[in-house]
C-alpha cells in the first residue's frame, strides 16, 4: 500500500505550501525587499480561517480605561498608562487566548489575521500596540 | 579460561537523541540484553502549580493549557470541572457537547501524532511523513473551530468560549468522511506491514497483572487487555449518554499480548471511536446557551466568593488526568492546585517493559507509552543549590504531612 502512495506522490504537488518562495532564498530579508520593489513574487501563506486568533488590534478612541483586560490577561501583556488612561500591549509576550477581547466592555480590542510577527527585538515597534 | 559474565551500565538521558524530552534511564545490560532499568524523572519541573496559586482563576486556565502542548484541552477541561464542582457552577448542555467534540478532536490529532513518532522511532520515516500529512486535516478543523492549531482556549468556567456555527458543521463532517476513507489504508500500513510487525511484536511486553499492579492508565493499560477508561468507568460531561467502551486489541479480533504492536492497535481503534463520538455529538447537540456566565466580571466575582474543593478527571489521549482545586472565599486564585498527568502513572510500567529487551528497542519502548515528561514533573528537590534525592518513606511522610496541613 505504502509503495502505491509513494509512487503517486512522485507525480503530485507537494502537500506543504512553499512559503515565502518556491526555493529558499539566500537572504529572506533581501528577498522581501525585492518583493517590495516588485522584482520577485511572493508565494502567499495558507489563508487563515474566519475567527483566527492573530495579533491584537486596539482602538484607542473607544477604550475607556477600565483595566479589565489587565486583570484577565494570563501573560501580563497589557500595561496601563495612568497619564492617558489608555493601555499598551506587548505582543511579544501575548499567548493569543483572546480573553481580553472577550472581557472588553466596549469592544476596543480585536484579534486580526496577522500572524507573521517575528522580530529581532522584543520591543520592536511592530510588536507594541498602543 | 574462566568464564566471566560482565554487566555494564548504559546511561540514556537526561538529554539524548533517542528521547523527545528530558528523563534519565540507567540500563543494566549484558551484551545486547537489558537486565534492568532505573528511571529518574525530575529534570523539567516548572513549578506550574505554585505559579497558578498566585494568579486569578481565569489566568490559571491558560496556564493549565500550557502544562502540555498536545493535551492542551485535557488540562483546562479537568480544571474547569474541578472549579465548577468547588464553586457550584452549572454547565449548559450545548457547552458540554462542544467540550466533548473538541476533546475527541484532540485525541484524534494526538494519536496520529503518536503514530508518526512511533514510526520515526522505528526508523520508518516515510510512515512518519504520511501520518503527519494525514494529521493536517484535523489540525485545520481545530483551527477552524477554535482559532488556533494548538492551545485552543475553548473551555471557560461554566461553559465554552466559542460556539460551533452551522457553516462549520459540514467541514467537520467532511473531515470525518476523509478519515473514515483513510482508515483502512492507515491500519493496513501499520498493522499489515512486515517491518512494523517485526519491530513491535513481542517487544516491550506489559502483562495485564503488571499493568494492574503498577496502575497503568490510558492506551498503555488497554493494550494489556485492561478495560480501563475514565469515560466508561466514571462518565462525565455527556460521555454517559455516548456508551463509550474501553477498547482493547480483542475488539480488533486479536489476542492480547501487551506489546508495542498492541499499543498501535489500541490507538488506531480509538481514532475510529473518536470519529464516531464526534459524529454522534454533532447530531445530538441541542441548541441553547454555551455558557452560564456570559459576562466575565460576574464570573470573576462569583469565583471570588466561592469556597470549597473539587476534583476533575478526564480521559486524555494518554490516560487519566486529575486536578484537585481548593477555593477560599475572598481569594481570586486557588489556594491549592494539584495536577496529576497520565505519564506519572505510566512511568513504572516502563520497568517490566524494558526487562529482557534489546538495546536497539529502547527508543520505541520508551515512546510506546506516549510519554510527556514536562506534564508529569511535579517536584524537584534542591537544597543549598544541589539536587537532592528522597526515598519512598521520606516522600510518604511528607505527603501525609501535606494532607494533614490541607485538612487543617
Amino acid at each position: 500500500m505504502i509503495l502505491k502512495v509513494l509512487m503517486a506522490q512522485l507525480f503530485s504537488r507537494p502537500v506543504t505550501n512553499r512559503f515565502p518562495a518556491k526555493y529558499m532564498p539566500r537572504s529572506v530579508t533581501g528577498f522581501l525587499a525585492k518583493v517590495g520593489q516588485g522584482k520577485a513574487k511572493l508565494v502567499p501563506p495558507v489563508p487563515v480561517p474566519k475567527g483566527f486568533r492573530g495579533k491584537l488590534a486596539y482602538d484607542r478612541e473607544t477604550c475607556i480605561g477600565c483595566q479589565l483586560c489587565i486583570r484577565v490577561c494570563p501573560a501580563s501583556v497589557i500595561m496601563f498608562k495612568p497619564e492617558t488612561k489608555k493601555i499598551r500591549i506587548h505582543v511579544a509576550r501575548c499567548t493569543f487566548c483572546g480573553q481580553c477581547v472577550d472581557v472588553c466592555p466596549v469592544d476596543a480590542l480585536a484579534m486580526t489575521e496577522e500572524f507573521l510577527l517575528a522580530a529581532y527585538d522584543r520591543f520592536d515597534p511592530s510588536l507594541i500596540v498602543e | 579460561m574462566e568464564e566471566t559474565r560482565t554487566t555494564f551500565e548504559i546511561p540514556v538521558g537526561p538529554v539524548h537523541p533517542a528521547l523527545k524530552e528530558n528523563i534519565r534511564f540507567t540500563f543494566r545490560v549484558e551484551g545486547e540484553r537489558i537486565l534492568g532499568v532505573d528511571v529518574k524523572p525530575g529534570f523539567v519541573h516548572r513549578g506550574i502549580e505554585y505559579m497558578g496559586m498566585r494568579r486569578n482563576l481565569i489566568q490559571v486556565l491558560y496556564l493549565s493549557e500550557r502544562i502540555c502542548g498536545i493535551c492542551s484541552i485535557s488540562h483546562p477541561i479537568v480544571l474547569v470541572q474541578a472549579v465548577e464542582q468547588a464553586a457550584g457552577i452549572e454547565v449548559p448542555p450545548r457547552a458540554q457537547y462542544i467540550r466533548v467534540i473538541v476533546s475527541e478532536l484532540e485525541r484524534l490529532h494526538s494519536h496520529l501524532l503518536w503514530a508518526g513518532v512511533a514510526a520515526h522511532e522505528l526508523g520508518f520515516d516515510t510512515l512518519l511523513h504520511l501520518s503527519w500529512k494525514v494529521r493536517e486535516a484535523v489540525m485545520d478543523i481545530l483551527e477552524e473551530l477554535t482559532g488556533n492549531r494548538v492551545d485552543y482556549a475553548i473551555p471557560i468556567y461554566g461553559g465554552v468560549r466559542r460556539d460551533i456555527s452551522p457553516e462549520q458543521m459540514p467541514k467537520v463532517s467532511e473531515m470525518i468522511r476523509y478519515y473514515r476513507g483513510l482508515f483502512e489504508e492507515l491500519s493496513d500500513t501499520f498493522l499489515r506491514d512486515p517491518s512494523v510487525e517485526a519491530r513491535t511484536r513481542n517487544v516491550g511486553v506489559l502483562e495485564p497483572e503488571e499493568a494492574h499492579e503498577l496502575l497503568a492508565v490510558g492506551p498503555t493499560a488497554r493494550a494489556s487487555g485492561l478495560r480501563k477508561d475514565v469515560r466508561q468507568d466514571w462518565p462525565y460531561l455527556v460521555y454517559g449518554d455516548m456508551d463509550v467502551r474501553a477498547l482493547t486489541p480483542e475488539d480488533h479480533g486479536l489476542e492480547v499480548r501487551g506489546d508495542v504492536f498492541d499499543k498501535i492497535v489500541v490507538r488506531l481503534l480509538e481514532v475510529a471511536q473518536s470519529l464516531d463520538l464526534i459524529e454522534r455529538c454533532m447530531e445530538e447537540m441541542p441548541d441553547g446557551e454555551i455558557t452560564s456566565f456570559p459576562k466575565l466580571p460576574a464570573l470573576l466575582a462569583h469565583l471570588k466568593k466561592a469556597e470549597g474543593e473539587g476534583i476533575g478527571r478526564h480521559e486524555a489521549p494518554r490516560g487519566e488526568v486529575i486536578h484537585y482545586v481548593r477555593l477560599e472565599a475572598g481569594q481570586e486564585g486557588p489556594s491549592v492546585w494539584k495536577v496529576k498527568a497520565p505519564t506519572y502513572s505510566n512511568l513504572m510500567p516502563w520497568v517490566p517493559m524494558f526487562e529482557d529487551q534489546e538495546i536497539a528497542d529502547i527508543p520505541i519502548i520508551a515512546a510506546s507509552i506516549d510519554p510527556c515528561m514536562c506534564c508529569m514533573d511535579r517536584v524537584h528537590v534542591v537544597r543549598s543549590g544541589r539536587p537532592e534525592e528522597w526515598t519512598k518513606q521520606e516522600l510518604l511522610r511528607r505527603s501525609w504531612e501535606k494532607t494533614r496541613r490541607l485538612c487543617g
